[in-house]
């Protein structure tokens, strides 16, 4: 039912707003292709929100109620409760943050070096890089869960998470177009002013690429935040997990935790990622919208 | 800018190295920004070295050994790999992880490409950006928040799929209980949070075609359906080739949605290639067959990478 409802008032706003018309059958049909869609992807969201907001004995009510009449927000109260979740929300922080600020430093550096700078070997070790991009991340984990608990004895420890996330194969090669495309003018105006090479970089092109350097955030925010593989290697302790666990937790052994709770802990734990995708969208949207021509 | 080497006299170099980098000459510019080149690649180098590409040698060295962290590592020659061809449950779960492949890729690429050309279609601005947002959304939830929430939603008794599903007149299926339709919950479980990213490639895709091929191909007759089938595809093809080439690398390593939604089950029915090594390395701690494993996983997607560029000399049109 709701389709239809949303399906006609959408089809409404396309119209003409001076002399409306019947729409032609190709655009209604468009349309509410699209809206059938939509519902699919956005009922979930309020799905979990609604049932977030009701009594644990009310959460599986069917047929399901859409819209919160409850408001009982004593579960959100309980994830506190059951989780250590200031704990885990700023264990998500910590790493996600030192990661990006850590892979924003690498790969600037690093892309305007492959990109901008010539040296002796530079195709050979960019070539290297490009090679690491085709290596996934699970063919790896066993020696690099030895390296980071037998060598470097950072096993259960935020570390453990931060530390190999911080060179970055992708970044070096996205952030190295970017530098590609700025011009070489630049460059030489500024040596014609006395610029040394340093400047050169942090005054005129890394402000150029920062386009490049907000995709680099967003998608390395998103991957981070909700990275869920790689700390359920390292870490043990509860008060260490980041969020991503702490969810998985909720639900307790064999799923017998309480639905309202665990939907809970999830708004809770996404506000951070909407906040950052609010912000960043607009070079979010468009980055990966270049990227799909060069493929 | 003062302190500019530009304007040192000649006469003020003292020492050699600070000669040999001066700025005042061409060759001194090449030098400092030859040295600037390896002072900057630097720290991707050695993180890649020590974090990528030597656990990549790692793996292989380790997958020659039998080693549980306990007792020092033992050479065994090629027995983990014989262990594996003969291991009917990594066998099965290739097989489950390839039907998880062509199910979430087949949906991902056909869905995203026609949502992406109704958008692209749209002339109302608000409209566009509403769905464009809409897609998206999903993408920036963790997986482990995904496969919880649709886990909810796929309940045979109080979820909320079955609850519709029963208004139209279907019986109660048992997603994630049952053997045979357990594959097809987590693929539309993983379509539902990776469709808006795919979507956004095409749509990048899409906004970038040259408006003037277009305009030409209208005036010549193709209109509807013919002017996707003969002139959209063709000029959108690197771009699919690239979707459906990261989706199914990424779809090649599913772990998070079968790992917290079924652990695996019913029985095997549910378990990927990940998930086995998963719990050879650290559930078992036999490290030595969960890199072979890894190493087998690598292998394949190596080579259906290959096979895929391969293919797309006859379909793919670089303009």
């Amino acid at each position: 039912m709701a389709t239809i409802v949303q399906k006609s008032s959408t089809t409404a706003l396309t119209g003409s707003p001076k002399r409306w018309r019947w729409p032609k059958p190709g655009r209604v049909l468009t349309i509410a292709f699209l809206t059938f869609f939509a519902l699919l992807t956005l009922m979930p969201f309020v799905w979990v929100v609604s049932t977030s907001l009701r009594t644990p004995a009310q959460s599986f009510t069917l047929p399901p109620k859409w819209i919160p009449v409850d408001m009982d927000f004593s579960n959100y109260a309980r994830v506190f409760e059951e989780i250590p979740f200031w704990n885990q929300i700023g264990n998500s922080f910590v790493i996600t943050l030192s990661v990006v600020a850590g892979q924003l430093v690498t790969a600037a550096l690093a892309g305007y070096a492959f990109g901008r700078l010539k040296f002796p070997g530079r195709n050979i070790l960019f070539w290297l890089v490009l090679a690491t991009l085709m290596i996934p991340g699970q063919a790896t984990i066993i020696p690099v869960f030895i390296l980071i608990s037998r060598v470097f004895q950072m096993n259960d420890t935020l570390w453990a998470l931060i530390i190999p996330g911080l060179a970055t194969a992708f970044g070096t090669f996205l952030l190295r177009q970017y530098f590609m495309g700025i011009p070489d003018e630049f460059e030489e105006a500024a040596l014609v002013e006395g610029a040394n090479q340093w400047q050169i970089f942090h005054k005129i092109y890394l402000p150029l690429a920062s386009p490049g350097l907000a995709i680099l955030a967003v998608l390395t925010f998103n991957a981070k935040w909700n990275d869920y593989f790689t700390p359920l290697i390292f870490m043990n302790t509860k008060e260490r997990f980041p969020i991503t666990l702490g969810i998985v937790d909720l639900q307790g052994y064999m799923a017998t935790g309480s639905i309202s709770v665990v939907l809970a802990g999830i708004v809770l734990s996404t506000i951070p990622v909407i906040i950052i995708y609010i912000v960043g969208q607009r070079y979010l949207v468009e980055g990966l919208m270049a990227g799909g021509l060069k493929g | 800018m003062s302190s500019s080497a530009v304007e040192h006299p000649v006469g003020r170099r003292r020492n050699p190295i600070v000669q040999w980098l001066a700025a005042d000459t061409m060759a001194g510019i090449k030098r400092q920004r030859m040295l600037l080149g390896y002072l900057f690649i630097a720290p991707t180098i050695i993180g890649l070295l020590i974090f990528v590409i030597g656990p990549m040698l790692g793996s292989f060295g380790l997958s020659f050994h039998k080693w549980n962290i306990f007792r020092p590592p033992e050479f065994i020659g090629l027995a983990n790999f014989e262990r594996l061809f003969a291991d009917a449950r990594v066998f099965v779960s290739f097989k489950n992880t390839f039907v998880l492949v062509v199910m979430t890729v087949v949906m991902l690429e056909v869905l995203a490409l026609a949502l992406a050309l109704s958008v692209y279609r749209l002339a109302n601005r608000a409209l566009s950006t509403f769905y464009r947002t809409a897609y998206f959304l999903p993408v920036l939830l963790s997986g482990a928040a995904v496969a919880v929430t649709l886990g909810y939603l796929f309940n045979r008794d109080f979820g909320v799929i079955n609850y519709y599903l029963g208004l139209l007149g279907v019986p109660k299926i048992s997603w994630l209980t049952s053997s045979d339709v357990v594959l097809i919950a987590i693929a539309i479980t993983t379509v539902w949070r990776n469709l808006g990213f795919t979507f956004i490639i095409y749509l990048g895709g899409l906004s970038s075609m040259p408006t003037e091929v277009l305009e030409a191909a209208e005036v010549d007759g193709a209109v509807g359906w013919r002017k996707i089938r003969s002139v959209i595809l063709p000029l959108l093809s690197p771009t699919i080739l690239f979707a459906t080439v990261t989706d199914i690398i990424k779809m090649l390593q599913f772990f998070d949605e079968p790992f917290i939604m079924t652990r695996g089950g019913p029985g095997d029915s549910s378990r990927t290639v990940v998930m086995m090594m998963y719990e050879s390395g650290f559930g078992n701690l036999d490290f030595g067959y969960g890199s072979a494993i890894a190493l087998l996983l690598f292998a394949v997607i190596m080579i259906v990478t290959g096979v895929q560029f391969y293919l797309s000399r006859r379909w793919v049109f670089y303009g």
